[in-house]
């Protein structure tokens, strides 16, 4: 029986020739990367040194990426000396993957990571955010850990208990009909397989839509995988992987990529044909519960988010900006834009793009992840109404536990916002 | 024999367990504060210790989905109290074990507000409606951790054992 990426990457990292779903194994970590709550990974590691008589030590900085985005520019003393004392051990440890809150170099972790050519495919990546799935774009084995977790990498440069999961396979197939993408695909899928449908799974992703997908629509597919619970969304790395990497990320030693065995087992294979598909929304408050436009077009939206891990790259932008050029955001209604990195930022504004989104009344913001979690920028009030790009809409998960969240598209968003009723784009 | 304090349906989000505007509290020792904060009235009865160690925090399928958060663990494991859910996250549940907080998988459990269980070995025994569920048994290789008393004293034992 052969073997799916998956369980060909963990094989490599663990050092045996073959594994299985169900085994045990403690692959070595290719990357290791944390946000703001490095701060409790720090804690954490000095914890596991407390008594041993060692120095604390991480096992290899090159290995490990910091970047700062949830909250910045801090929105708190507490945030900015945590940020403080995470600049000190960065320092101390010589950890060169370091993103500061910066308007160069600076963004959300997981476009950083992409960006910079820190994730190449075959790797195994963890990371203290759930969103680390994104990774799997690129073709990388990614998954979310917890502090602790973190800490125990850093000390031992592998993660020492991964199960190995099974892993659905999916295909999908058709073109997307205009005004309709990846965020639309994957807010179906996540529908269809429930919150929970693929808990502790790993989503492959084939067939002619994704080898078709740019990578930028790879990683909001990838992203959001957890929300159907699983451990890891993965696109096996091809031409357009490759692509990415030299052109975008300007990588220029090899890239070996791993594919999956022609005959490796999975659990479930779930077929998709998105040449029907119309835009899809979740609905308050859980990811699952996603319906097509027209069943909730007309809900009145006192705030619309273009931006997040999931939908703030230049093709998202341009997106909204090609709807909203010439036109007005609604009375009553309010636009924020975050650009998921400050690279996106410089282009965006480069081509004119952040020009026509102000005009039109958005308030374009810093990168970061802004109102994503709702510790920062962009609150609701209550009782308020989102439409947002992002990818959660828990009860209170922007900042407000009696507003309410939608998720969508940035052409929904930028459709809506004109409207300040939630809106198909496609009329 | 320990109380069921609140019974919960499916997928809780560590949004509800540990609101994200409270991120920037990390200390164990600080986030309990913090749980299930927007549940006013239980997070106030957690606070005034209304409830003895042990007790209960019944969930359905999926519970601690959503984000990493370690805050979610630590915020539950400081008022000393057990999970008992139908299915669990997968973060959460790792967190769960890393941190030493006690959570118990049982796929058929039912239980209301105010029943007394009692956790076995391998079961869960509603000692009010008098019923018996099995418990889905951890990984073994989790026992591992859990035995060391949690990731950093296993993690501690491995790094003198490399030294
Ligand atoms: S944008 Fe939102 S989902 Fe993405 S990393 Fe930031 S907080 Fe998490």
């Amino acid at each position: 029986m052969g073997m799916t990426v998956v369980e060909k990457i963990l094989a490599r990292a663990a050092g045996q020739a073959t594994v299985k779903v169900g085994d045990v194994v403690e692959p070595k970590v290719d990357l290791a990367m944390s946000h703001e709550n490095a701060a409790l990974v720090i804690n954490q590691h000095k914890e596991v040194f407390e008594g041993t008589g060692l120095a604390p030590k991480v096992w290899d900085p090159s290995r490990i990426a910091i970047i700062f985005d949830h909250r910045v520019p801090a929105e708190s003393p507490k945030t900015a000396t945590n940020q403080k004392k995470i600049r000190e051990f960065v320092a101390a440890h010589g950890i060169a993957k370091f993103h500061d809150v910066r308007g160069d170099v600076g963004g959300i972790c997981h476009q950083i990571l992409p960006e910079y050519g820190y994730v190449r495919p075959g790797y195994v990546v963890v990371g203290t955010d759930s969103h680390t799935t994104s990774h799997g774009a690129l073709g990388a084995f990614s998954f979310g850990i917890g502090a602790t977790e973190m800490a125990s990498v850093w000390s031992l440069g592998v993660a020492v208990n991964i199960e190995v999961p099974a892993t659905i396979k999916v295909v999908v197939k058709g073109e997307f009909p205009p005004m309709v993408g990846p965020k639309d695909l994957i807010l179906h899928l996540i529908g269809k397989l429930t919150a929970q449908g693929a808990n502790y799974k790993v989503l492959e992703f084939h067939g002619e839509t994704i080898r078709k997908m740019s990578t930028s629509g790879r990683i909001a597919i990838c992203n959001m995988s957890v929300e159907a619970g699983a451990t890891s969304g993965i696109v096996p790395g091809d031409e357009e992987t490759l692509r990415y990497l030299r052109e975008e990320a300007g990588v220029t030693e090899a890239i070996p990529c791993v594919t999956p065995d022609a005959d490796a087992d999975y659990c479930q294979v779930v077929e998709i044909d998105v040449s029907a598909l119309a835009p899809q929304i979740a609905c308050p408050h859980m990811v699952d519960n996603v319906k097509p436009v027209e069943q909730v077009a007309g809900t009145r939206v006192q705030q619309i988010v273009i931006g997040s891990c999931t939908n703030g790259r230049l093709d998202d932008l341009e997106a909204a900006a090609a709807i909203l050029r010439g036109k007005k955001v609604a009375e009553g209604t309010r636009m924020l834009v975050f650009p998921a990195s400050s690279k996106i930022f410089a282009k965006a504004l480069d081509r004119g793009i952040v020009h026509d989104l102000m005009k039109a009344g958005a308030v374009v913001m810093n990168s970061g992840c802004g109102p994503c979690l709702g510790v920062h920028e962009g609150a609701l009030g209550d009782h308020e109404v989102a439409l947002s790009t992002t990818n959660r809409n828990f009860k209170g998960r922007m900042g407000n536990p009696t507003g309410e969240v939608y998720l969508c598209s940035p052409a929904v968003a930028a459709a809506s916002a004109i409207t300040g009723v939630i809106t198909d784009p496609r009329k | 024999m320990s109380k069921v304090i609140i019974a919960l349906g499916n997928d809780i989000s560590t949004d509800d367990i540990y609101p994200g505007r409270f991120m920037a509290t990390v200390l164990p020792t600080e986030t309990p504060q913090f749980a299930f904060f927007d549940r006013t009235e239980f997070n106030a009865q957690l606070k005034a210790k209304a409830f003895p160690p042990g007790s209960i925090i019944v969930g359905g399928e999926n519970f601690g989905c959503g984000s990493s958060r370690e805050q979610a663990c630590s915020t539950l494991k400081g008022h000393d109290v057990a999970v008992v859910a139908k299915s669990i996250a997968r973060i959460f549940l790792q967190n769960s074990i890393n941190l030493g907080l006690q959570v118990v998988i049982c796929p058929t459990l039912e239980a209301c507000e105010g029943d007394d269980l009692e956790i076995t070995a391998d079961q869960v025994v509603n000692k009010t409606t008098g019923k018996i569920y099995d418990q889905v048994k951890l990984p073994a290789a989790r026992k591992g951790i859990m035995d060391a008393g949690g990731l950093i004293p296993y993690t501690r034992a491995r790094l003198m054992a490399r030294a």
